[in-house]
């Protein structure tokens, strides 16, 4: 910025250019910001790099051992399991969020009794802090106590004295954590699509339905064109929010049984954190880097892609 | 960055007086399977888990544990003992109070700074708001759990390991993108011509943003209110990494680390524990559901 006339002015004036010039004036209005973001975000963001390349452990600095941490990574089974868990985990928790969120959104935006409260309990789940309904959902798959297992036994699907082990079981336990995992993020897809859709004309419907559409032709054609943008940006987030997914895992199985529910979050809270080892875990958690910019390229580009080539504007 | 034309419809329902459309031509029968029914279904799953916790947490210990001789869905004699040891025999009260102080505290840091920040973008439109607006859209796209390792270094560098201000000071990088990105698109909806008076007239730029702007953002501020209060509420990896004594805990985190002793009888209050942390954001949403909603939607809007 123009700082560099600014020590030859007369005093008066240097002070009155800093108030009211533009650039100044814009810069001193960002000063608390600037302060936050660059002192616990952008300053983090490179001593995060820095540290996944030392052996830094709590209470001792690290010395520089270049991609030491990566290759030994690159190796170990649990973070190799972590990864693709982590993929796994995103990729069915988005995929089913989507569908069913989409789904919830068009029931909603029918027109029917209590339209406003219906729709206001249907974002609870998204205001509960996640981690207190997490563990609501670790004493619905209780061992012994769980309610699933008492409905399954009730409605005969099971024996009586029969328990299913539904967080000790690795695989059931990844079942549980996604399911816990889509339970919640459902109302933020939901709510926001159901604002996309109330910017759709019904004049559209009714044009679309005197040419002869079908209900699926409607929502094919006229829907879900004018709603990519939005399906755009809610699955970027989506998609990336479960991605680093940390509490849920944590409060429900802690990474466990024997890591089959660790996602790379919690891997790298375990390894950095509880056992101290910070340039490792700080590794992982960089390790997430590459997913997430891909993550965001696909989901934003591919779908954004749509918007010019139905010939509109690019934004 | 959709059309501004649609930023005044951001909250759901303004439309709806006009939304008619076919409606008519459904009949009542057929909505019920094709509308009613799965909305229902969907609802109960939602609503579920929130049930569960309600009527655990109200059961006594004899009846959590036995699923053969009485209904597990249904309590025969509720008691508070769960809550009444939660709020009088146990820290809870005090976690209660120490999560409340750090979300308004970093709610309000987050506001202060977010206002100046999306001002300056919007209408002061110095050299280059363009791509600090666009850094900081990235800043959003940050998620903590990169960043809490690092984070944590930072904080024991300035001092802070294990006190308040750690939260304080940190929450605001999850917020201030979020609440900077909000309120740019409310400030984008008031006219240039009420500032251009006021210019006239001898305002400074902070009269203006004082006097005019803020008055006429204030349901942006109560939705970036909310909103950033919420989240900080529910925060959970920072205040598990920066905080070690109890006292300092938040809800989040003293209960998963507090009650989780392996105690089979820990149930009745960790329910109970899970179902207060959550009553002031629900209750605070109650009354601001439609802020609620254009802070989530005016959010991905842009």
């Amino acid at each position: 910025m123009a700082s560099g006339s600014f020590a030859a002015q007369p005093e008066t004036t240097a002070w009155t250019r800093l108030m009211v010039n533009r650039n100044w004036l814009g810069f001193w209005f960002m000063v608390p910001t600037m302060i936050f973001l660059l002192f616990f975000l952008a300053w983090p963001l490179i001593l995060g790099m820095w540290m996944s390349m030392t052996d830094m452990r709590i209470g001792r600095g690290g010395v520089f051992i270049g991609l030491e941490n990566y290759q030994y990574l690159l190796e170990d089974r649990d973070f190799l399991n972590a990864t693709g868990f982590t993929l796994a985990y995103t990729a069915v928790a988005s995929v089913v969020k989507f569908a069913v969120g989409l789904y919830l959104a068009i029931l909603l935006n029918n027109h029917m009794p209590l339209k406003a409260f219906i729709r206001a309990i249907v974002l609870i789940p998204f205001i509960v802090p996640t981690v207190l309904s997490a563990v609501a959902f670790w004493w619905i798959f209780d061992t012994q106590f769980s309610i699933f297992t008492w409905l399954l036994q009730k409605a005969g699907f099971l024996a009586k004295g029969q328990y299913i082990n539904w967080l000790g079981d690795p695989f059931l336990a990844q079942c549980s954590v996604i399911f816990a995992n889509i339970w919640r993020g459902i109302p933020f897809i939901a709510i926001t699509l159901l604002a996309g859709l109330q910017t759709v004309s019904p004049s559209l419907y009714e044009a679309a339905t005197l040419d002869g559409a079908s209900g699926w032709q409607r929502f094919r054609f006229v829907t879900y064109p004018l709603l990519t943008p939005i399906i755009a940006v809610v699955m970027t987030f989506s998609v990336l929010f479960t991605f680093t997914d940390f509490q849920l895992i944590w409060a429900m199985t802690r990474g466990g049984p024997v890591n089959a529910t660790q996602l790379m979050a919690t891997l790298s809270y375990q390894r950095g954190i509880l056992g101290g080892r910070l340039g490792e875990g700080a590794a992982i958690a960089t390790a997430m880097v590459p997913f997430l910019l891909a993550a965001i390229m696909i989901s934003w580009f591919g779908l954004q892609r749509r918007k010019w080539q139905q010939g509109e504007s690019n934004d | 960055m959709t059309d501004a034309a649609l930023k005044p419809n951001a909250a759901p329902g303004t439309l709806s007086d006009h939304r008619e459309g076919m409606a008519y031509l459904e009949t009542l029968p057929r909505k019920l399977v094709t509308v009613y029914m799965p909305l229902a279904i969907i609802l109960v799953v939602l609503l579920f888990p929130f049930y569960w916790m309600v009527i655990t947490s109200i059961k006594p210990d004899a009846q959590l544990l036995d699923l053969e001789n009485s209904n597990p869905l249904w309590v025969s004699q509720p008691t508070f003992q769960h809550i009444y040891k939660l709020l009088f025999d146990s820290a809870y009260p005090r976690w209660l109070m120490t999560t409340m102080m750090v979300a308004t505290a970093a709610t309000f840091l987050s506001i202060f700074a977010s206002v100046l920040s999306a001002y300056a973008i919007t209408r002061i439109r110095y050299k280059g708001a363009a791509t600090v607006g666009g850094l900081i859209f990235l800043a959003y796209l940050v998620p903590p759990s990169i960043l809490f390792i690092p984070l944590s270094a930072v904080i024991h560098a300035y001092g802070l390991f294990d006190t308040p201000f750690a939260l304080i000071l940190t929450y605001p990088t999850i917020l201030i993108p979020f609440c900077t990105w909000l309120l740019m698109g409310y400030f984008k909806t008031i006219p240039y011509e009420l500032e251009e008076c006021a210019l006239m007239d001898g305002a400074s730029r902070w009269q203006i943003l004082v006097k005019i702007v803020l008055p006429l953002a204030i349901p942006g501020l109560i939705s970036a209110f909310i909103f950033a209060f919420t989240l900080c509420w529910n925060e959970f990896i920072y205040a598990l990494t920066f905080i070690s004594s109890d006292h300092n805990k938040t809800v989040p985190v003293a209960i998963i680390s507090n009650f989780v002793d392996g105690d089979i009888f820990r149930w009745g209050s960790l329910m109970a524990g899970a179902l207060i942390g959550s009553l002031p954001l629900v209750i605070l949403y109650a009354f601001f559901v439609e802020h609620y909603v254009s802070a989530m939607t005016g959010a991905v809007k842009e």
